[in-house]
C-alpha cells in the first residue's frame, strides 16, 4: 500500500530560480539561504520518497483567470517548464505518475472534490523553485501537481485546503501499490508584491505560522483570507497550499527541519520538514 | 458571508471587480508569456497592444511602464510582471521598487527596517 511518510513546507521565491540557473549557491548573497534547504535534501536522501504530490499555484505560464481552475490535478506523464515570459527554463521535464493521478482524481470527487483534470500541464516557479531546492541535482521522484487557485479572488478558504489535503491523504492510503510519498505545500511566506503597500513582511507571522503548522494547524484553519492577506501581505494568502499538505499528514508529526529567513527577494523564505 | 478587506491599506486584492476593471490589461500582459508575442510587442508597441482593447488610461500606464498604475488600474502583479521581461529583465523587487517610487537599495533598505 501506499503510504505518505511526511510532508514539506517550502516557499517559492521566483528570484531562487534564477539564482540556481545562474549557478549562484556558492556567492555570499546566495549561499546562507541554499545551505538551509541541506537538511531537507539530506532526509530526501534517506527517506527516499517515490513520488512527491506538490501543491503550488501557477503564475501566468499555463493557467490564466480566463478559466481559472480553484483545483487542478495533472494527470500527465511528464510536466514540462512553462513559460513565465523569460523563456522556459533549462530543465528537464519532471515524470508523472498518471496512475496515481487518475487513482487521486477519482477518489477526491468521491471525496466530493471537484478538480479540473490536466491532460497537458506546464509548470512553473511554484512547481520548478521546490524542486530546484529538495532535489538539485536529478529528481529522482515521479511527481503529482495538484494546482490551486490563489490569484483571482475567490481563492479557496484555508479550511477548504486543510481539507483537500485530508482527501488527498485518504485517496493515498487506499492506493493499492507499495509507494513512498512526500506532500510538498509550497508558497509563501510572508509578502506583498503590489500597491502601496508593497514590500510588507512579518516575521512574527511566519515564525507563529512555523510554530502552529507543526503543533496546532487546526487554528491556522481558522484564518480568515482576509487575515492573512492583512497579517502576511496579499501575496502570502499562497501560505493555504501549506495547509493542504499539513492535513495530508498525521495529527501529530516529528519535525525534522525549519528554516527561515527574510527578506529573500520582495518575500520571507520558509522551510519546514514534517515527517509522519 | 464573502469576506470583506477593503479596509487592507495599499492593496488591490484581485477580486471580481479588480478583474473586471482590468481584464483586458492582464491579458494583454499574460500573452506576453509567448515568445512570438514578445517579439511582436517589441516590434511594434503600439499595434501590439491595440489588439487587446485597453483603455486610453491602462494604455498610456502600459506605454510608460507605470507599474503602480497597472495594478490600480486593474492589472494582475503576476501578469503585468512579464511587461519587466522586454528588456533586460527585472527583478520582483526592482518592480516593488519602481511601484514604491524609490531607488531599489533604498527600497531594499526600507523594507529590511519595516519588517514587522
Amino acid at each position: 500500500m501506499a503510504r505518505v511518510i511526511g510532508g514539506i513546507g517550502t516557499s517559492h521565491i521566483p528570484q531562487v530560480g534564477v539564482a540556481f540557473d545562474r549557478k549562484l549557491q556558492e556567492t555570499p548573497e546566495w549561499k546562507p539561504f541554499f545551505d538551509g534547504y541541506v537538511p531537507a535534501q539530506q532526509w530526501l536522501e534517506r527517506t527516499r520518497p517515490d513520488v512527491a504530490i506538490v501543491i503550488y499555484n501557477d503564475h501566468g505560464a499555463d493557467l490564466f483567470i480566463d478559466k481559472m481552475p480553484t483545483f487542478a490535478v495533472g494527470v500527465a506523464d511528464a510536466y514540462p517548464p512553462g513559460d513565465e515570459g523569460w523563456g522556459p527554463r533549462p530543465l528537464p521535464d519532471a515524470q508523472g505518475d498518471p496512475d496515481l493521478s487518475w487513482h487521486i482524481v477519482e477518489s477526491l470527487v468521491e471525496s466530493e472534490f471537484d478538480p479540473m483534470i490536466a491532460q497537458e500541464l506546464a509548470v512553473d516557479h511554484g512547481f520548478l523553485v521546490p524542486m530546484n531546492l529538495l532535489w538539485p541535482n536529478e529528481w529522482p521522484v515521479r511527481v503529482v501537481p495538484i494546482a490551486i487557485n490563489v490569484i483571482q479572488h475567490p481563492v479557496p478558504t484555508a479550511a477548504r485546503c486543510w481539507k483537500l489535503g485530508k482527501a488527498l491523504r485518504a485517496a493515498i492510503d487506499a492506493y493499492p501499490k507499495d509507494e513512498k510519498v512526500v506532500v510538498i505545500g509550497t508558497g509563501g511566506m510572508s509578502h506583498q508584491l503590489h500597491g502601496e503597500r508593497v514590500g510588507f513582511l512579518s516575521r512574527t507571522f511566519d515564525n507563529y505560522f512555523l510554530d502552529k503548522l507543526e503543533s496546532d494547524p487546526q487554528e491556522l484553519t481558522r484564518i480568515t483570507r482576509r487575515d492573512y492577506m492583512d497579517r502576511a501581505g496579499a501575496e502570502a494568502v499562497e501560505l493555504i497550499m501549506w495547509l493542504a499538505m499539513r492535513g495530508a499528514l498525521d495529527a501529530r508529526v516529528r519535525r525534522v527541519h525549519r528554516f527561515y529567513m527574510t527578506p529573500v527577494s520582495l518575500s520571507s523564505a520558509g522551510l519546514i520538514v514534517l515527517e509522519n | 458571508m464573502p469576506e470583506t478587506y477593503d479596509d487592507i491599506q495599499g492593496t488591490y486584492v484581485y477580486d471580481g471587480r479588480m478583474a473586471r476593471r482590468g481584464y483586458a490589461l492582464s491579458k494583454m500582459a499574460m500573452s506576453l508569456a509567448k515568445k512570438e508575442n514578445r517579439e511582436a510587442f517589441v516590434r511594434d508597441e503600439d499595434a501590439y497592444i491595440d489588439r487587446y482593447g485597453l483603455t486610453p488610461e491602462q494604455r498610456a500606464a502600459v506605454k510608460a511602464r507605470d507599474y503602480a498604475k497597472m495594478i490600480a488600474l486593474g492589472g494582475n502583479i503576476y501578469y503585468v510582471f512579464k511587461l519587466t521581461a522586454l528588456k533586460a529583465g527585472m527583478k520582483m523587487s526592482e518592480l516593488g521598487a519602481s511601484q514604491a517610487g524609490l531607488p531599489h537599495e533604498a527600497f531594499l533598505e526600507k523594507i529590511r527596517k519595516e519588517i514587522v
